[in-house]
């Protein structure tokens, strides 16, 4: 290989001195006109891959496909959805938020009054407590994008909940918020009033441009490290009070049935989690140098470490985390591989800054059963065969 | 540049937006709490509510609650399955509180026109839903006196967040 590249350089050399050299140069046309709003290269077409409910469009899920992208950032438009109601048609100037109940002064905001605000924007990542569900009880998904794509990463810009709520004077009897959206099933979920005052974000921006209607255009709540669900879009109503809603969302999903027929309710930290996302599940690698790359990402803080293990988690070895690794976001880790042709089992773990250590399958089964659903974070395995291709363990 | 601050400073003074009468909050505000508390006077039986659910629900939800394999899940029936090898969550077997029913029904049914039954009409789907689960007789009138009273089966079926759980060790 380095005897190949030497030779081409050399070539090149001589090319570059023009003497005696007949070969015409290379013709090419005018490019292509400019685009008002840019579109990808024709030649990519990585896509979300789709579940809709049948007779409710709208209704369902699609995800990211981890597999096709680089970096910490999830490009707006290949960004997860869950989406319970379908997708309303907001009007912004139309749009208004009430925030109401146990406050001082009961207020309306519309969108310029929220965008008077100071704005304050930080990059966060997004995942849906439903997040590998079948990981868990037993429906392994093929690939890392129907694994683990209702994963997201993303800048959001907005004002922070407690710079509005200063103004309004929260009652000191309010213990819970109850966040409403404006969609056709006014899906609403109860958020202790700690979580309101600490980071809680009124957002939308969505790396750099008004959030897309499928992310809650025009305004959503923004959780940092909290389950997607209770990051309620089209928010539309915020009220105040003692208790929480024990809305639909919040007892009948969303809450984590246990071994003992007990469910866990309220869950709403996403525990530490890593996953390769190449090579893995779909792909076919040849023998050779690899870079095994992927993506964790605590609920709790920054990720301090994540270890890579190619024979099913005997050894193990630290990868490189691209800097900086930010709180509450997607890091990226990698890990140069010579592959030898062998079978192999890849896998990663993480370890975030409360020291917590993502846990295998079979520890979190042993604690949780197979029905608990949410918050399911545990190391991914790949299998590599003799012959190249990558599986699901 | 003292200036701007200033200026910024009296505009934060007061609050943006503008003030939220009792008359504009009635209306938006449809949060029913598990004590009855948001419960909107009315009533309805079962008995009334089966021909709403057959004409409004039943494609979806299936004629006796039963749902559709893969799309919709069961409402009805799994009571005691919580601790097998296949749990049924429903809103018999699993939900902890009937003004829930009340409240999803209210807000987001049917699914393709919600908040298109009247208040007594989501009284009669709820009592009818809660009858396919045995929970409620045929003939039993639901109100917002009644419906927080309805003892369901999993009322404490549910426990605080236990994490971190799990203590994996290198």
């Amino acid at each position: 290989m380095k005897k190949e590249r030497r030779r081409f350089l050399a070539l090149g050399a001589g090319v570059m001195t023009g003497s005696g050299c007949k070969a015409p140069i290379e013709k090419s046309e005018s490019g292509a006109h400019m685009r008002a709003y840019g579109e990808r290269s024709p030649h990519e077409n990585t896509v979300r891959v789709i579940r809709e409910l049948t007779k409710s469009p709208g209704t369902g899920s699609s995800r990211t496909p981890h597999a096709d992208l680089f970096g910490t950032i999830t490009p707006s438009a290949l960004h997860f959805e869950r989406h319970h109601s379908g997708v309303p048609s907001i009007d912004p100037a139309k749009h208004e938020l009430l925030i109401h109940g146990l406050v001082e002064k009961p207020t309306v905001f519309t969108m310029a009054d929220l965008k008077a605000f100071p704005s304050f924007s930080r990059i966060y990542f997004l995942e849906c407590g439903g997040n590998s569900i079948g990981d868990q009880s037993g429906n392994t998904q093929p690939d890392v994008q129907r694994s683990h794509g209702l994963l997201s990463c993303t800048e959001w810009t907005g004002v922070p909940l407690k710079t509005v709520l200063r103004e309004l004077g929260v009652k000191t009897e309010a213990k819970w918020m109850i966040a409403e959206g404006a969609d056709a099933g006014r899906m609403a979920r109860s958020i202790p009033v700690e979580k309101t005052l600490d980071d809680a974000l009124l957002a939308y921006g969505q790396n750099g441009e008004a959030l897309r209607p499928e992310q809650g255009y025009p305004l959503r709540l923004l959780l940092p490290g909290w389950e997607g669900n209770t990051n309620v879009k089209w928010l539309h109503r915020l009220e105040f009070a003692t208790d929480p809603a024990m809305s639909a969302k919040e007892t009948g999903y969303y809450t984590e049935l246990g071994k003992d027929g007990k469910a866990q309710i309220f869950t709403f930290i996403m525990e530490a989690r890593s996953v390769i996302t190449r090579p893995s599940g779909g792909h076919t690698i040849t023998p050779g140098f690899h870079e095994i790359t992927g993506l964790a990402w605590t609920g709790r803080g920054r990720i301090t470490r994540v270890e890579v293990s190619a024979d099913g988690g005997k050894t193990w070895a630290d990868a490189a985390l691209q800097e900086p690794v930010l709180p509450l976001a997607v890091a990226r880790f990698r890990m140069p591989w010579e592959w030898d042709g062998k079978p192999a089992v890849l896998q990663s773990r993480c370890t975030d800054e409360t020291g917590y250590l993502q846990p295998t399958h079979d520890e979190i089964i042993e604690v949780r059963g197979h029905f608990s659903n949410y918050h399911y974070n545990a190391i991914k395995p790949w299998r590599v065969a003799a012959d190249g291709k990558v599986t699901h363990v | 540049m003292f200036k701007v601050l200033l200026l910024c400073a009296a505009a934060f003074a007061q609050p943006k937006g503008r003030p939220a009468s009792p008359a504009e909050i009635a209306p938006r505000d449809i949060t029913v709490f598990a004590d009855g508390r948001g419960l909107p006077p009315g009533k309805g039986r079962a008995s009334e509510g089966a021909a709403i659910y057959k004409s409004k629900c039943a494609e979806c939800h299936n004629d006796r609650g039963e749902g559709r394999e893969g799309q919709y899940p069961p409402i009805a029936g799994g009571i005691g399955s919580l601790t097998s090898t296949k749990p049924r969550k429903t809103v018999g077997s699993y939900w902890p509180y009937a003004t829930t029913v009340f409240d999803y029904i209210r807000r987001a049914m049917p699914f393709d026109h919600p908040r298109t039954l009247s208040t007594n009409e989501v009284y009669a789907v709820t009592a009818f839903v809660l009858h396919l689960n045995g929970i409620t007789a045929l003939d039993e009138e639901l109100s917002e006196k009644t419906l927080p009273k309805v003892a369901m089966p999993n009322r404490d079926g549910f426990v605080p967040d236990k994490r971190p759980d799990i203590r994996s060790k290198r």
